[in-house]
């Protein structure tokens, strides 16, 4: 990956690391939440020790099902959750170590989040205008007032959407889904940010839509530098997207790499598993009879062992009893799998 | 291909039009003279973007349009019957033992607050038909839940589960025709993929026809006999599933089986369709496709297409007029 170091306009957290350290990184990031009282008090564990990391102007693709803690991230990188345990460095500094006001916000305008659902997140009661020169009035407190609106018409137009003077002011409810969603990327934009933390950005827009969208955020790494974090449940967008991709199972990655190497080559069995189910309309007609009726586990109290076992086809005696940690199986692509094949030459340069 | 084209198909749709009313201005036409056959065994897929009709089309096959939505024009036949003359009393006769319609989301269509064998046992004692206290274990085995559940509430099941649920309710009288409104649309894409298969199998044991309305052009690729593509209130491609998706006819069926990032082959750029779906209130002139398709000319804003056969298929593009003396299609060169 080029790691280019954009020169840093911002004043932001700024430390002699910043420059060598990646723009983000998690250590043994873990998110429990309590579920029932009294007695029956149970923990649900969202997401255990993750390890990642997101360097500067890359995109990364974090897919997974529903429940298996890919939105729990995105909250705990973007300051709404707190972790349970385990840190999370930006630019090489704990985020937890930021306890001033000042340095918060920073982090927050660095890391903002695009959400899902572009038909409620814009308030209808404002111009669209509104929301944009609100963040900019906070984490851009030397602008002036004609600056501000200089600077939302630029993030307006950054995002495909002109003449922005003209859809500045208008309601959200004049938007197409498209539109809305690429305001909501706009607000991002503003702040000028590292890292934007967009969470299915385009799971509720139309099939003829998306693609702009997914070309937007490629275009925005290109001509802004800022870096994404794609998740979604879509792993062929993933792919089109990303140069690396996660794969989320109950909590626990259990399979990252490049996103070329990991759909050529899944090494996990449940990549495998997702791959086969995706729909292909350029595939040849095939109807396979599975027996795996797809239901993804809650991981509530969970005992040692492998989250999969459960569904696994390769599922070995060791699976129940240890928990398989991430293992180096190829150039930069691991899998948690005690059954997965590391490639020839992974062994030979022991990298 | 399963399913027998030939023959009288079960379902007859003619010409048939919905209008929502919108209080004194122009009324929006959701559905604009819609044709469409089903014949017995077959699964026919209906897709589209969101506001292009397809729901409504169903709820006007089905006879659930509430108001201001209401049929304006044109017949569904059902096994020889009109549907749209239909008196209420005699359309819940037929509703659930002769065809039966599987909603969206099963979180809402299953009432919290029963268990799921008492709703079995509501649809069954609507009808006086002869069904034996086997019956509601036997669907539940059929769509592979453990007919404990039975007993269940719908919340003590996943989503998977509960739209199984709603499949099984469905099947209680083995009727002839399903409609299906995006029953996968809230599953995740394993679950989504093991539900497919599973109505798939269901539908070629049991024999019943299905029809099934998607905004997933790539969910119905492998499942689909007949494939009908609507954009903006019309039928815009209509043919054999596998002939759609290989030699899409219409711009819009290409565009939007372009707009499907692949997880094989070569990574290629795309750009999807440009601009957003038309108001139906205020629909463009001529070919409603006209302002965002790429291979436009000077009369799509004028001439208002029909469906022209095209092949296999049939497709509303004027670049497959009859008139037109075969033209240098642009369309169809990218088609690798």
């Amino acid at each position: 990956m080029t790691d280019l170091d954009t020169e840093s306009t911002a004043p932001a957290v700024q430390d002699s690391v910043a420059s060598t350290a990646p723009l983000l990184e998690t250590r043994k990031l873990t998110r429990h939440f309590k579920v029932g009282r009294g007695l029956s008090r149970k923990l649900l564990h969202a997401v255990d020790d993750i390890d990642l990391t997101i360097d500067r102007q890359e995109i990364v693709a974090l897919a997974g099902e529903s429940g298996s803690g890919k939105s729990t991230i995105a909250r705990l990188l973007a300051g709404v959750y707190h972790p349970t345990s385990g840190e999370i460095f930006y630019q090489g500094r704990p985020v937890s170590a930021m306890r001033s006001r000042r340095e918060q916000l920073a982090y927050r305008g660095d890391v903002p989040m695009v959400f899902q659902d572009p038909f409620s997140s814009l308030n209808p009661a404002f111009r669209v205008s509104h929301g944009i020169l609100r963040s900019l009035k906070l984490h851009r407190p030397e602008l002036s007032r004609a600056q501000r609106f200089e600077e939302a018409e630029r993030v307006v137009e950054a995002v495909g959407l002109s003449p922005a003077g003209d859809i500045m002011h208008r309601y959200p409810y004049e938007l197409s889904g498209g539109q809305r969603q690429r305001i909501g990327f706009a607000q991002a934009l503003a702040h000028k940010p590292k890292l934007i933390l967009a969470d299915e950005p385009v799971s509720m827009l139309d099939v003829s839509i998306r693609i702009g969208l997914l070309n937007l955020m490629s275009e925005l790494r290109r001509t802004e530098g800022v870096s994404f974090l794609y998740i979604t449940h879509d792993i062929a967008s993933a792919r089109y997207v990303a140069d690396r991709l996660m794969i989320m199972y109950a909590g626990h990655i259990v399979e990252s790499g490049p996103a070329e190497s990991v759909l050529a080559d899944p090494k996990h069995p449940y990549t495998d598993l997702l791959l086969g189910a995706v729909p292909d309309p350029r595939a040849p007609l095939s109807v396979a009879v599975e027996g795996d009726t797809g239901e993804p586990p809650k991981v509530i109290d969970p005992t040692p062992g492998c989250r999969f076992r459960w569904r696994c086809p390769l599922v070995v005696d060791e699976c129940h009893t240890t928990t398989p940690a991430l293992r180096l199986l190829g150039t930069k692509h691991e899998a948690a799998c005690h059954v997965a094949e590391p490639d020839a030459e992974t062994v030979s340069t022991g990298e | 291909m399963h399913g027998n084209t030939e023959g009288k198909p079960i379902l007859e749709v003619r010409d048939l039009t919905v209008e929502y009313d919108t209080g004194g201005g122009r009324p929006v036409v959701a559905v604009d003279s819609v044709d469409l056959d089903v014949h017995a065994g077959e699964f026919v897929g209906v897709v589209g973007e969101s506001g292009c009709g397809k729901s409504t089309l169903l709820f006007a096959i089905a006879q659930l349009l509430s108001p201001p939505a209401a049929i304006t024009g044109g017949s569904v036949h059902f096994q020889g019957q009109d549907l749209v003359a239909m008196n209420e009393k005699k359309l819940a006769a037929l509703r659930w033992r002769d065809y039966s319609v599987v909603m969206q989301s099963a979180m809402n269509a299953l009432n919290p607050v029963k268990s799921i064998g008492s709703q079995f046992k509501d649809a069954i004692m609507a009808h006086n038909e002869p069904v034996s206290d086997e019956r509601p274990a036997e669907v539940m085995r059929l769509v592979g839940i453990d007919p404990i559940h039975l007993k269940s509430y719908p919340h003590q099941l996943s989503g998977g589960m509960r739209q199984r649920a709603m499949i099984a309710m469905a099947l209680l009288f083995t009727p002839d025709l399903i409609i299906m409104d995006e029953p996968t649309s809230a599953l995740d894409v394993v679950a989504q993929r093991s539900l497919m298969v599973q109505i798939k199998e269901l539908q070629q044991r049991l024999g019943f026809a299905v029809l099934f309305v998607t905004h997933d052009m790539s969910l119905i690729s492998h499942f689909s006999d007949q494939l009908v593509v609507m954009y903006a209130g019309q039928v815009v491609e209509f043919g054999a599933t596998r002939a759609v998706f290989d030699e899409p006819a219409h711009p819009y069926s290409k565009g939007l089986l372009d707009a499907f990032p692949s997880i094989r082959g070569p990574k290629q750029p795309l750009t999807g369709i440009p601009g957003s779906p038309p108001n139906l209130a205020d629909p463009p002139s001529g070919c409603r496709f006209h302002p965002r398709c790429p291979v436009a000319f000077a009369d799509c804003p004028k001439i208002e297409p029909e469906l022209y056969p095209v092949g296999a298929v049939q497709a509303r593009c004027l670049l497959h007029a009859p008139g037109r003396s075969q033209p240098a299609e642009p369309a169809r060169e990218v088609t690798s």
